[in-house]
């Protein structure tokens, strides 16, 4: 009946700082230095690899794909483990990375509108202009 | 026997004083979203996600010119080469920011992990490392954009193609740069409190006057760890593409 999960509730709402105590960094992230080390070393092979799509010159759909493809794992490295992602909650985790999808929404409509402003380009002015 | 918390999020009678008294308590109401992150972190994502839509919409006007225009883009793997020894290296000066910003970014990483565990010599240490690899960063994109002016690049024109390369240019890492240069002041500022052992003795800062904790170094972390992702997508973007 009596104080429940209210009391503790208010009680830690309301003590105005947190001093630093044991409780204090029990949101913290602690994860094995060889973990970070290993993620590390990915990211060098990584862009060393999207590095030589470039030195060896590959064109096209390849080398679209493979910096594409680079760039997304390089980035799901950072976000998930330098950033903690992948051991927040999921409210967080959909908070920050479901309104990003948006953003590709808008790349599609851009991509349509410029490949119409290109069109009327060639159309009236002709290319090289 | 339902709580204080229980009413509120039924929306049920929770007496509060009328007015903006009454508005006020109910905005600070101890509730929280996210359980796990703290409200510095929550805010820092948050803000970090504006961030995200700053730069995507840089990167998107940058595709809209690069798709729309009728003159060649200039090839940024020649653009940006240089010539070492004798000998034309495609892309070296871009490829050797890439790695010393990832290496910052590894450096900051092992920084929170060591502020955790409360050693405060490694901790400062190793954000003083990663500021002065971002430092080195920011010099060498100063390099790039000497070079890049003399050889007659601006907002807008430039000797090899699209007009709009330049102002794409300037506006994408001149942005990106700033954000370095941010992160490496809050870096020193952040290490000396840790240095000094603010975290430890619980001593209240000089702008918030609030106390801090060792997740301050995660949360500037995070905003570090932020600037290398944007580079992960202007190296794929703009340089590579």
């Amino acid at each position: 009946m009596v104080p429940t999960s209210a009391g503790r509730w208010k009680a830690r709402g309301r003590a105005p700082i947190e001093a630093p105590g044991p409780s204090a960094h029990a949101e913290g992230q602690q994860h094995p230095i060889k973990l970070y080390l290993l993620v590390w070393g990915w990211l060098f092979v990584l862009s060393t690899c999207s590095y030589l799509v470039d030195y060896f010159g590959l064109h096209g759909y390849v080398r679209w794909f493979l910096i594409l493809l680079f760039m997304i794992v390089k980035a799901g490295l950072i976000v998930g483990v330098f950033m903690h992602m992948a051991w927040e909650r999921l409210a967080l985790v959909y908070a920050i990375l479901v309104p990003p999808v948006a953003v590709l929404v808008f790349v599609a409509i851009m991509a349509f509108e410029s490949s119409y402003t290109y069109f009327t380009r060639i159309i009236f002015f002709g290319p090289g202009s | 026997m339902t709580t204080d918390v229980e009413l509120a999020n039924r929306g049920a009678s929770l007496i509060r004083p009328p007015g903006l008294r009454g508005v006020a308590a109910d905005w600070s109401s101890d509730q929280r979203a996210f359980k796990s992150a703290s409200w510095g972190k929550a805010m820092m994502w948050i803000f970090l996600l504006s961030d995200t839509f700053i730069f995507s919409c840089f990167l998107l006007s940058y595709m809209t010119v690069r798709m729309s225009t009728t003159v060649p883009w200039p090839n940024p793997s020649a653009v940006f080469a240089l010539t070492i020894g004798g000998t034309k290296i495609p892309l070296i000066l871009i490829a050797i920011m890439t790695f010393i910003l990832i290496s910052s970014s590894g450096t900051m990483a092992m920084a929170v992990n060591f502020g955790y565990r409360r050693d405060r010599l490694k901790t400062a240490l190793l954000m003083l490392v990663t500021a002065a690899f971002g430092a080195t960063f920011v010099g060498m994109q100063a390099f790039e954009w000497t070079k890049l002016i003399r050889e007659g690049v601006r907002p807008w024109g430039n000797p090899w193609g699209a007009d709009q390369f330049g102002s794409s240019f300037f506006m994408i890492t001149g942005f990106h740069g700033t954000h370095v240069t941010i992160g490496v002041i809050f870096l020193i500022i952040m290490a000396r409190k840790v240095w000094r052992g603010d975290f430890d003795r619980a001593r209240r800062g000089f702008f918030t006057s609030r106390k801090g904790r060792y997740e301050n170094v995660e949360i500037m972390g995070l905003y570090w760890h932020f600037v290398d992702l944007v580079w992960v997508f202007i190296f794929a973007l703009f340089y590579l593409w």
